[in-house]
């Protein structure tokens, strides 16, 4: 199970530099990036090792997998579906995700 | 009791209709409330001290219920929080004062403001609001409610104050009294929670008796003191009590009517209220005394002192009020029987002669323009009934026999002198001197007070006479602008006439407080209670008392040396300009604080947002606590050897997969590139949901991920094709650290997730749940749909709600355009590429002539898609498969109650099939092949998936509960329908409904977008060609109608295929 750890580590780290990048659409990347391993870990921690399907007409309840979380990577997955597209939207209806220029802050910049 | 206090409240929300009808006159309608109260708490109060003489023998407990006077409703059970009132003897006091007070003073604004005025029926309604919430804070018996009540008089103050809103100083007085009074208000309430948490209730009552069990108790020490230091707080700063006195003068900026009210009769008696509510309880706690008797000496003094120096009649009032108070203080704090009794005599005594002189001045003021002592002459002389009238009322405030203030100022100093001599009896020399204290520097202050009383009497009526240099010549008289009218004075009148008859009938004004002060224990045992009375015989009380009028007359007849001294003498430390101070010094903080927090930048803020979410989980792996099992970071990855590196080897191959995909996406030049890989992420997550025996959530993931791509490949058409890279490498390093760390720890999470599962999971249940009650074998589609069909409801509005925002964010008006009539569109005009040179243009030209087909062969919109983008085989094979997807998921819909499927992934499979359709016929396609608008569905999913979990009530079931039918049809068969299937055809609907939008928003409306412009550029280009032409040609005609020089031919404009070209169908 260690190479499941191992993925939800590597897809998080990019998420989140691609989240810290000033693109908009590379932040939707590294936010659904970050998604992807919170539902993988959430999947992971609830089924240690494989299990059969939770479907009550194959299988017997105590060999079935964790449905709930399941239940809830699956509600997880559709509502960061929703987001996306809606960041999307934000990203790219102003035709031009990131700028050359930094805005004017009144800081100094070293 | 509540009639009255509701009625109140009542009668301030209809106040405007009141006033609209009686204009002005509308004030003795709302003062006909309190003034009907009054009179029905007079005929209440045999039995008021019928209840405190069971409550003082001990008959009944304090709290009791039963009679009409105690009514108690439940309000906020699980805190102990009641609606609980009691009319005890002090309660009725108060209440008498505020009620009879209050109608008063309303009779009075009738009078005092002018007809047509917009703002009465405001102020009339916040003015009896006040007397509500004033009665309701000496009515109830519970600290939470009086502490609510508490901080409504402080808001009510605030808008009465702020009358004048357009003037910055009554803004800046209502603002100071709002913020000193509730910054008291919020320590008090610190202090009354934790008195109500060291005795066990709120109540009232019940605390004043469990008091001294308090005090030597288990919460005895700190934890008391402080309790009754931050009460104290809070009433001390309520009644304007040094350091908090300043708010008071400065509350004068209100109109007369709310000075004689609220800040002389009122609110300001709420701190004095709370302190002899508490004192029977309290008053031997230690920083008791050296709060309230020391303070309230201290306030007396200052307050005098600087009446004295005032030139504004109405701030003499007004620092003489403070001075009262803190006199108010010490009698009432005193907490024994008999200055209990004196305490409140003094108290009704102050109320009596305070708000009638305010009357006054607001009469002068009206009438003069001005209350400027050195401006105001002969007033006295010209106006005996108003002159009268105030003389009654100083005298009383001085205390001059034979009046009521001089009825309760010698019974006060009666019990101080009891006091001193207890205190002093057998007692060391310190304790001898401060037991004696409140006595001689009560002494001081009443001298000072008969001294202001004489200075404001002189200030607002005598005649007075200004040195110039033609020698002493005498002030012109005062003019007023009108007779002072019965319907002003009468109110002021009546309260003087009550200072007379109070003197003459202490027996009357004596019961209530009497009755009160017999509950608590008095400083001798056995001794006589303390009596009023005019006159008690030749005692040392009464010399005392003829020396501080002569002492305050002649203090007030060598008034200018004394000025001389006053002005000599600095002040001391200026209350008002520490306030000040320290508000600006707060306001420096929180500048200070935001420039150094938010600061601005967008990776400033998620850099710190990320730092703390990595550290929170961080240390919860490294520091574990006891309840954890303590399995800690280094047991769950050293210790347990459960765990392996994989199940399976294609495990290993796709999370290979996935990972190599990340990286390829961070270093992607391109955004298409980087969109690809990952989506090959998203398709890697939905092999190991398969792997990992979770089907449905493979098949959902591989749904939303084909959406997801489809969606991010038709927004980017709108950016740029390459990412803007940066070019100094600005904080990278620290990014790269943090992204790796939170890798790290998300590994070490996951480690210790797996091995840290001790208990049975809570999901044991549910198959049984799901197949007995959810009626269906695919227990996560139970779950979703039945019994966390709350959850899946929410994230259904979440769709709806993210594809209305996608649609209104792109159209911004309105959510889709009407599809129009097909046959208006021009063949091959959908999607034109425009050619950029002349190989291209005949590139095009040949496609074109080979490939227009006007035939609808296979899709209902095919045709109108520009020759050059159709693919006939993509059109084949959509025609052919279209149905078959949508019966699919019309299957995973119905199906997925048993087996993997559902709403979600029958939704999606429906939104890739009219994907398909779009991407193989273009726009008008999609028009055609899903005539209904996407807000429709949306609506329509979200209010089938509502009415689902409504039914059952009607039922008499639960919210979302799910009804099981079974029946046999004709050749299916058996047929087990479950009702939580109509649920899963709203979900499929919002989900269908949100990809519509997608691609109507991000593919239709982009498309039509960018052919307009296309054509408005290409339009342009031509209108400059010819321009150029004409132009060419006019200067050769202008050089001798030669041909063009160069030989080059103006170049002729590309004419469309279709003179139809580039129309669009809106």
């Amino acid at each position: 199970m260690l190479v499941l750890a191992v993925t939800v580590g590597v897809l998080t780290a990019a998420g989140v530099w691609l989240l810290q990048q000033r693109s908009m659409v590379r932040a939707i990347f590294g936010l659904t990036l970050i998604s992807h391993a919170v539902n993988l870990l959430l999947l992971t921690t609830g089924v240690p090792g494989w299990r059969v399907e939770p479907l009550m007409s194959t299988a017997q309840a105590a060999d079935a997998a964790d449905p709930l979380p399941q239940a809830f990577v699956l509600t997880a997955i559709v509502i960061s579906m929703a987001t996306t597209i809606f960041m999307l939207a934000l990203a790219v209806i102003g035709r031009d995700d990131d700028q050359e220029k930094v805005p004017e802050t009144g800081e100094e910049h070293a | 009791m509540l009639t009255v206090l509701i009625a109140l409240f009542a009668v301030a929300l209809v106040a405007p209709i009141i006033f609209r009808f009686a204009d002005r006159n509308g004030f003795y309608v709302l003062a006909a409330v309190p003034a009907l109260g009054f009179v029905w708490l007079l005929f209440q109060l045999p039995e008021v001290l019928a209840l405190q003489d069971s409550v003082n023998s001990g008959a009944s407990p304090p709290s009791a219920a039963g009679t009409g006077l105690v009514q108690t409703y439940a309000w906020i059970p699980d805190l102990g929080i009641e609606l609980s009132f009691r009319m005890d003897a002090l309660a009725a006091f108060m209440g008498l004062i505020i009620l009879g007070v209050g109608a008063l003073v309303l009779a009075y604004c009738a009078r005092y403001f002018q007809r047509h005025e917009a703002r009465n029926a405001s102020f009339g309604a916040q003015l009896v609001a006040f007397a509500g919430s004033m009665f309701g804070l000496v009515t109830t018996d519970d600290l939470i409610v009086l502490y609510t009540f508490w901080e409504l008089t402080s808001v009510l103050s605030f808008l009465l104050i702020g009358y004048s809103a357009h003037r910055i100083f009554a803004r800046r007085s209502a603002i100071q009294a709002l913020v000193v009074t509730t910054l008291g208000g919020l320590s008090m309430l610190v202090g009354l929670v934790m008195l109500g948490q060291a005795a066990g209730t709120y109540r009232l009552s019940e605390i004043v008796a469990a008091g001294p069990e308090l005090l030597s108790g288990p919460y005895a020490g700190a934890f008391m003191e402080w309790a009754i230091v931050l009460v104290l707080v809070g009433a001390l700063s309520k009644s304007a009590q040094v350091p908090f006195h300043f708010w008071l003068p400065a509350a004068m900026a209100a109109p007369t009517p709310v000075s004689a009210y609220l800040h002389a009769a009122a609110m300001v008696k709420a701190g004095v209220y709370l302190v002899a509510r508490l004192a029977p309880a309290f008053a031997e706690s230690g920083w008791w005394q050296a709060l309230v008797i020391g303070v309230g000496l201290w306030t007396m003094l200052v307050g005098g002192w600087r009446a004295l120096r005032q030139t504004d009649i109405k701030l003499i009032l007004a620092y003489g009020t403070v001075s009262q108070l803190g006199f108010l203080m010490v009698a009432n704090g005193l907490g024994d029987r008999d200055a209990a009794m004196a305490g409140l005599a003094m108290l009704a005594a102050h109320a009596l002669f305070k708000a009638p002189l305010f009357m006054v001045v607001g009469i002068i003021d009206h009438e003069a323009g001005t209350r400027d002592l050195a401006r105001l002459s002969g007033i006295g002389r010209n106006h005996p009934w108003l002159f009268g009238t105030a003389v009654v009322c100083a005298a009383s405030m001085a205390g001059i026999p034979p009046l009521f203030g001089f009825v309760a100022k010698e019974s006060v100093l009666e019990s101080l002198t009891h006091w001193g001599e207890h205190g002093a009896a057998g007692a060391g020399l310190w304790a001898s001197a401060w037991a004696w204290t409140p006595l001689v520097l009560v002494a001081v202050g009443t001298v000072l007070t008969v001294a202001y009383s004489a200075r404001f009497l002189w200030g607002a009526f005598a005649t007075k006479s200004l040195p110039t240099d033609e020698g002493i010549v005498q002030v012109e008289d005062t003019r007023f602008h009108g007779p002072v009218t019965a319907g002003a004075l009468g109110p002021s009148a009546l309260l003087a006439l009550a200072c007379v008859a109070g003197a003459f009938i202490p027996g009357a004004m004596e019961a209530l407080p009497a009755a009160f002060g017999a509950s608590m224990a008095p400083l001798e045992p056995g001794s006589e209670p303390a009596y009023l009375a005019l006159w008690h015989g030749l005692t040392p009380v009464l010399g005392l008392s003829v020396a501080v009028i002569v002492t305050g007359l002649v203090l007030y007849a060598v008034k200018d040396p004394v000025a001389r001294f006053q002005a000599a003498v600095p002040s001391w430390v200026d209350a008002q300009r520490l306030y000040r101070a320290s508000l600006a010094a707060l306001d420096d903080v929180a500048i200070w604080v935001t420039g150094r927090t938010q600061r601005g930048s967008l990776s400033y803020y998620l850099f710190i947002i990320l730092s703390v979410a990595l550290l929170a989980p961080l240390l919860a792996l490294l520091f574990p606590q006891e309840n954890d099992g303590g399995t800690g970071l280094a047991e769950s990855i050293l210790g347990s050897a459960q765990w392996t590196w994989a199940d399976t080897i294609a495990q290993v191959l796709v999370g290979a997969a996935m990972i190599v995909a990340t990286f390829a996406a961070i270093r992607a030049r391109k955004r298409f590139m980087a969109v690809l890989l990952i989506s090959v992420t998203g398709y890697g997550l939905a092999a190991i949901f398969a792997l990992q025996g979770a089907p449905d959530l493979a098949l959902t993931q591989l749904l939303v991920e084909s959406i997801v791509l489809v969606a991010m490949v038709l927004g980017l058409r709108m950016l740029p094709p390459g990412w803007y890279t940066r070019r100094r490498s600005d904080f990278k390093v620290p990014r790269a650290i943090l992204g790796i760390a939170f890798g790290a720890v998300m590994v070490a999470v996951a480690v210790t997730a797996l091995a840290s599962r001790t208990a049975d999971r809570i999901s044991l249940e549910m198959p049984r749940l799901a197949y007995e009650q959810g009626g269906g074998a695919n227990i996560v589609n139970v779950l979703l749909v039945d019994i966390r069909a709350w959850d899946t409801f929410g994230e259904i509005a979440v769709l709806a709600a993210a594809a209305t925002g996608v649609a209104s964010l792109v159209f911004i008006q309105h959510r889709d355009r009407q599809p129009g009539n097909l046959q208006d569109v021009a063949s091959g005009s959908v999607g034109r590429y425009r050619a950029q040179d002349a190989r291209e243009r005949q590139e095009l030209a040949a496609v074109r002539k080979f490939a227009i087909v006007d035939q609808d062969q296979w899709l209902v919109a095919g045709r109108t898609v520009a020759p050059e983008r159709r693919s006939i085989i993509f059109e084949v094979v959509t025609r052919l498969i279209f149905h078959v997807i949508i019966l699919l998921s019309i299957y995973l819909l119905l199906a997925g109650h048993n087996t993997p499927g559902g709403g979600f992934a029958g939704g999606l499979i429906a939104g890739l099939a009219l994907t398909i359709r779009y991407l193989a016929g273009g726009r008008y396609e999609l028009e055609q092949a899903m005539p209904i608008p996407a807000g429709v569905l949306l609506g329509s999913g979200l209010a089938i998936a509502a009415l689902t979990g409504a039914v059952p009530l009607l039922f008499g079931g639960q919210v979302f509960q799910s009804a099981i039918v079974e029946f046999a049809l004709p050749v299916i068969g058996d047929v087990k329908f479950v009702s939580s299937t109509v649920f899963d055809i709203g979900v499929y609907l919002v989900v269908v409904g949100l990809v519509i939008d997608v691609l109507r928003s991000l593919g239709s409306e982009v498309d039509r977008r960018s052919e307009a412009e296309g054509t408005a550029q290409a339009e342009a280009q031509q209108r400059r060609r010819e321009a150029r032409a004409s132009a060419e040609a006019s200067s050769a005609v202008s050089a001798g109608g030669s041909t063009s020089g160069d030989g080059r031919a103006p170049t002729r404009p590309e004419r469309p295929v279709s003179p139809d070209a580039g129309r669009v169908i809106s």
